[in-house]
C-alpha cells in the first residue's frame, strides 16, 4: 500500500511506511506472496456465485446458448451474415464463449474494489489481488460453457452435411494462449476501471455501456473478413478481435492463422495491462481513504 | 541489533474534509472537471500556504477550513520495544483508528514515517470478509487468508478455532443462519489465532456477551504474556489496565501523554471529559445507528437540583437520562452502569428493574422521556466514577450503549470516618450502624467465682468506665 521498502536482515522484516509520491514500482513479488489469498477469493466467488439460484451453474450455459440462438435466427438466417463456411451456430458460439469470459471478467474486475471495500478499509494486502481474483474466477463459467461447444461440434459431425464437418487440428493447442490473451485484456481494462471506480462511481454506469459497445466491434456475430483488408490492422487494435479470431482458428480451422491481427491485438493487450497496473498502483494509496 | 518493534517519527495523516473514513463522499467526473478548471489557482494558493506553515506555528491547528483539510493525526512519535504491550486511549475522533490504520498498512501517512520490525497482524475489525452465504468452515479459511494466515497454518489451528468459538455443531451451516453472538464468536476466534510478531488491535473486545468478552480478554492477555508486541486500542479502561503496562493518550490527533497505564488512565479520565456533570448527544451523532431510540443527555444532579461534576458522598445523587423515542419500543429498559476509574464494576441498574414499573412500561410509546434514579447518600466512597448508559430490549436488541458517557467525582468530606485523614479501601463507603456494647455479663461471671489469678488482665476491662 504505502511505499514500502522491505529489507530482510537476520530473518527480520523491516517495513518503512512513509508517504509515497508519483508512480511506484509494481511490487509483484508481494502479490505472489499473497497468492493463497487470490486462490481463496476465487474460491469464494465461485462458491457464492450461484447460491440460492434455482438453476445454479446452468446459468453459465443458458446465457451464451440463448444468445447464440438469437444470433443464429437474426444474423445467421434473417440477415444472412456470412460465417466463414462454418455452421452459423458454431461460428457465433465460438465467439460468444471467449466474449462471455472477457465481459464477465471485465465487469467483475471493474467493480471489484468497490465491492470489497470493507476489506480494503480494514486489512492490508496488495490490492492487485482483488481484480486478479475477479478476473480468474470467470474461468469456471468459461469451462462450463465449453462443454456446450464440444457438444455442438459432436452434433454437427454426426449430421450428414459434409460442409458442416469440423475436425479440430493441431492448432487447438494454442487455445490456452487465446484464453490468456482474453484474461490479460480484461485485467488491463479492469484495473483502469476499478481504480477509477474507487473515486468516480460513474464507472458503474460506464461498464455496461462499454461491454455492449465492445461486443459490436468484436467479430462475434460476423466474421472479421467482412472488414475491408486495408482496415484490418485498425480493427485489430481491439484485442478481442485477435482473441475471437484466434479461437475460431484454433477450434474450427477457419482460414489461416490470424498472424498480423494477433500481433497487433497482443501488443495492445499487453500495453493495456502494464499501464493499468501502474495506474492502479498509483491510485492504490488513496483507496482506503476514499472508497 | 535493535530491540525496537515499532518506531514512529513525526507521523501525520491528513484527510480532505468530506473524504474521511466516516464521511463517504463520492466524486463524479463532473466534480473533477470543475476542480481541474480551478486547480491551477488552488495549487498555487496551497503551495503558498504550505510554505508559510512550515515556518510558522500553524502546525498545531487541527482543522483548517480554509483549505478543506483535517489532520486526523499529527506529530506522533514513539518507540515500542519488542515484547511490550502498549495501550492507546483517547476519545472518539482522537486519531486512534487512524494510527492503527497507518501501522497496519491500510492507509499511508501524509508525513513522517513508521518503521515496523517484524510481521504485523492487524485486527481493526473482526470478521473482515466474512461472507453470509458461506459456512462457518469456509469462512474460517477465507477470513484467515484475508488476515494473512497461510493455508497450512489455518488447517493446523482449525479445531482450536472452532472450539474457542463454540460453534462445533454449526460449522457446516452458512453463517447467515448464525445468531449474532455465534457470528462474533467465530469472527473473533479466527482473529485470536493469528500469530504475528506484532499485533495491532482495535476495539475488538467490545463484542459479544459479557462471558465471551471475558474469554476474549483472557486470550488477549495470553497473547501479551507470550512476549509478542501488541498495540492495543480500547475504550475499556479495565482491559487497558489489565493488559498493558504503558499507555499513550491521544487527543485531537496529538499525543498528549505516554505514561504507565494507571497514570495515563487517570489522566484521560480526569481531563478527557470536559463536560460538567452532563453529557449531551447531538442528534446526528447517534440517530442512524440507534433509531428509534435517541439519547439526548445524561445528567448528574445534586441535592439542590444543580447539574454537578462533583457530588458529596453524604448526599443523595440523582442521575437523569433524557431520551426520545420515534417509534414505540416493547420491552425497552434504560439503565446505568457505574464503574470506578480503575474499571471495577460497582453496579448495574435498569429503570424497569422494579416489577411494577416493568409491567407499566411494557411498551413505551413515542415521546420524550426521562429515566431518573437516586443513588442514596452514604453509599459511594470518594474517587472518580464512570457512568455508562445502556438502552436495550433484553435479548432482542441493544439500541444504545455508551460505557463511558460521563465521569464524576465523589467527595467524601463529612462521610463516616473522615475524622481520620486516611484513604479508605473499597468502592463503597456506607454509613453502617455501629453499636458498641460493654459486656457486663462477662465481668459478672468472672467476679463471684474463682478469685482472679492474674490481677491485671480482667481488671483492665473496668478501666473504660
Amino acid at each position: 500500500m504505502a511505499q514500502t521498502e522491505i529489507s530482510t536482515t537476520q530473518q527480520e522484516e523491516v517495513i518503512r511506511l512513509q508517504p509515497s509520491r508519483g508512480w511506484t514500482a509494481l511490487n509483484l513479488p508481494e502479490v505472489w506472496r499473497y497468492r493463497e489469498l487470490v486462490y481463496f477469493l476465487i474460491w469464494r466467488d465461485i462458491k457464492v456465485r450461484y447460491k440460492q439460484t434455482a438453476l445454479g451453474a446452468a446459468w453459465a450455459i443458458i446465457q451464451p446458448f440463448f444468445t447464440m440462438v438469437v444470433f443464429t435466427i437474426f444474423f445467421g438466417k434473417l440477415a444472412g451474415v456470412p460465417s466463414d463456411g462454418v455452421p452459423y451456430p458454431i461460428f457465433s458460439y465460438t465467439g460468444l464463449l471467449p466474449w462471455g469470459l472477457f465481459a464477465k471478467a471485465l465487469s467483475d474486475a471493474g467493480r471489484s474494489m468497490v465491492a470489497n471495500r470493507s476489506m480494503i478499509t480494514k486489512v492490508y494486502f496488495p490490492r492487485l489481488v482483488i481484480p486478479i481474483a475477479s478476473v480468474l474466477s470467470g474461468l469456471v463459467d468459461f469451462a462450463i460453457g465449453s462443454v456446450v461447444l464440444i457438444g455442438m461440434i459432436i452434433y454437427y459431425n454426426h449430421i450428414p452435411i459434409p460442409s458442416a464437418q469440423i475436425t479440430p487440428t493441431a492448432a487447438i493447442i494454442t487455445l490456452p494462449f487465446f484464453i490468456l490473451l482474453a484474461l490479460i485484456t480484461a485485467l488491463g481494462v479492469g484495473l483502469w476501471l476499478s481504480a477509477l471506480n474507487v473515486k468516480y462511481r460513474d464507472i458503474n454506469y460506464v461498464i455496461p455501456f462499454l461491454t455492449q459497445f465492445w461486443l459490436f466491434i468484436t467479430p462475434i456475430a460476423y466474421p472479421s473478413s467482412i472488414v475491408p483488408e486495408q482496415w484490418r490492422w485498425l480493427y485489430a487494435l481491439n484485442p478481442m478481435t485477435g482473441v475471437v479470431e484466434g479461437f475460431r482458428w484454433a477450434l474450427l480451422g477457419v482460414e489461416t492463422a490470424p498472424g498480423l491481427m494477433l500481433a497487433v491485438s497482443s501488443t495492445v493487450s499487453i500495453l493495456t495491462l502494464i499501464s493499468g497496473m501502474f495506474y492502479f498502483r498509483r491510485m492504490e494509496r488513496t483507496f482506503a481513504d476514499i472508497v | 541489533m535493535s530491540d525496537i518493534a515499532i518506531r514512529v517519527e513525526d507521523l501525520g495523516k491528513q484527510y480532505k474534509i468530506g473524504m474521511g473514513p466516516s464521511n463517504i463522499h463520492y466524486h463524479t467526473l463532473r466534480d473533477t472537471i470543475a476542480d481541474t478548471a480551478s486547480a491551477p489557482f488552488k495549487s498555487l494558493s496551497s503551495r503558498f500556504h504550505a510554505s508559510k506553515r512550515k515556518g510558522g506555528d500553524q502546525k498545531t491547528t487541527k482543522k483548517d477550513p480554509q483549505h478543506g483539510v483535517i489532520w486526523a493525526l499529527r506529530d506522533i512519535s514513539f518507540d515500542l520495544r519488542k515484547g511490550k504491550v502498549l495501550g492507546v486511549i483517547g476519545r472518539n475522533g482522537a486519531g486512534k483508528s487512524t494510527l492503527l490504520k497507518i501501522l497496519s498498512r491500510v492507509t499511508e501517512p501524509t508525513e513522517g514515517y513508521a518503521e515496523i520490525h517484524g510481521r504485523v497482524g492487524s485486527l481493526l475489525e473482526v470478521g473482515t470478509g466474512f461472507h453470509p452465504e458461506l459456512t462457518g468452515r469456509e469462512n474460517i479459511y477465507l477470513n484467515g487468508a484475508i488476515l494473512g494466515m497461510k493455508r497450512l497454518e489455518i488447517e493446523s489451528k482449525f479445531d482450536e478455532i472452532v472450539a474457542f468459538a463454540e460453534v462445533e455443531k454449526f460449522i457446516d451451516t452458512p453463517v447467515k443462519r448464525y445468531s449474532s453472538g455465534m457470528y462474533l464468536r467465530l469472527a473473533f476466534a479466527v482473529a485470536a489465532h493469528l500469530e504475528p510478531e506484532i499485533l495491532v488491535v482495535d476495539e475488538v473486545l467490545a463484542v459479544g456477551d459479557a462471558e465471551f468478552q471475558r474469554k476474549c480478554l483472557g486470550k488477549m492477555s495470553d497473547v501479551a504474556e507470550e512476549g509478542r508486541t501488541v498495540l492495543f486500542v480500547s475504550h475499556n479502561m479495565s482491559a487497558i489496565l489489565r493488559l498493558t503496562e504503558e499507555t499513550i493518550v491521544l487527543d485531537k490527533g496529538k499525543m498528549e501523554l505516554r505514561a504507565p497505564s494507571s497514570k495515563a488512565v487517570d489522566y484521560y479520565l480526569s481531563s478527557g471529559f470536559s463536560q460538567v456533570g452532563e453529557r449531551v448527544w447531538a442528534k446526528d451523532e447517534t440517530s442512524v445507528a440507534t433509531a428509534p431510540f435517541h439519547p439526548s443527555s445524561l445528567r448528574i444532579v445534586d441535592r439542590f437540583g444543580r447539574v454537578a461534576n462533583t457530588v458529596r458522598s453524604t448526599e443523595p445523587i440523582t442521575i437523569e437520562m433524557h431520551y426520545s423515542l420515534e417509534a414505540p419500543i416493547t420491552g425497552l429498559r434504560v439503565g446505568i452502569y457505574l464503574t470506578s476509574a480503575k474499571g471495577e464494576h460497582v453496579f448495574t441498574s435498569f429503570d424497569t428493574d422494579d416489577s411494577d414499573l416493568y409491567d407499566r412500561f411494557r411498551v413505551r410509546q413515542i415521546g420524550e422521556y426521562v429515566s431518573r434514579c437516586v443513588i442514596p447518600a452514604d453509599l459511594l466512597n470518594e474517587g472518580r466514577y464512570i457512568l455508562g448508559v445502556n438502552a436495550s430490549a433484553f435479548r432482542i436488541m441493544r439500541y444504545f450503549q455508551d460505557e463511558q458517557a460521563l465521569t464524576f467525582t465523589v467527595d467524601a468530606s463529612g462521610a463516616p470516618g473522615t475524622q481520620w485523614s486516611e484513604a479508605r479501601l473499597g468502592l463503597i463507603r456506607p454509613r453502617l450502624e455501629w453499636r458498641i456494647e460493654q459486656d457486663h455479663a462477662k465481668v459478672r461471671v468472672l467476679t463471684p467465682g474463682v478469685p482472679p489469678i492474674l490481677d491485671g488482665q480482667p481488671s483492665g476491662e473496668y478501666d473504660h468506665d
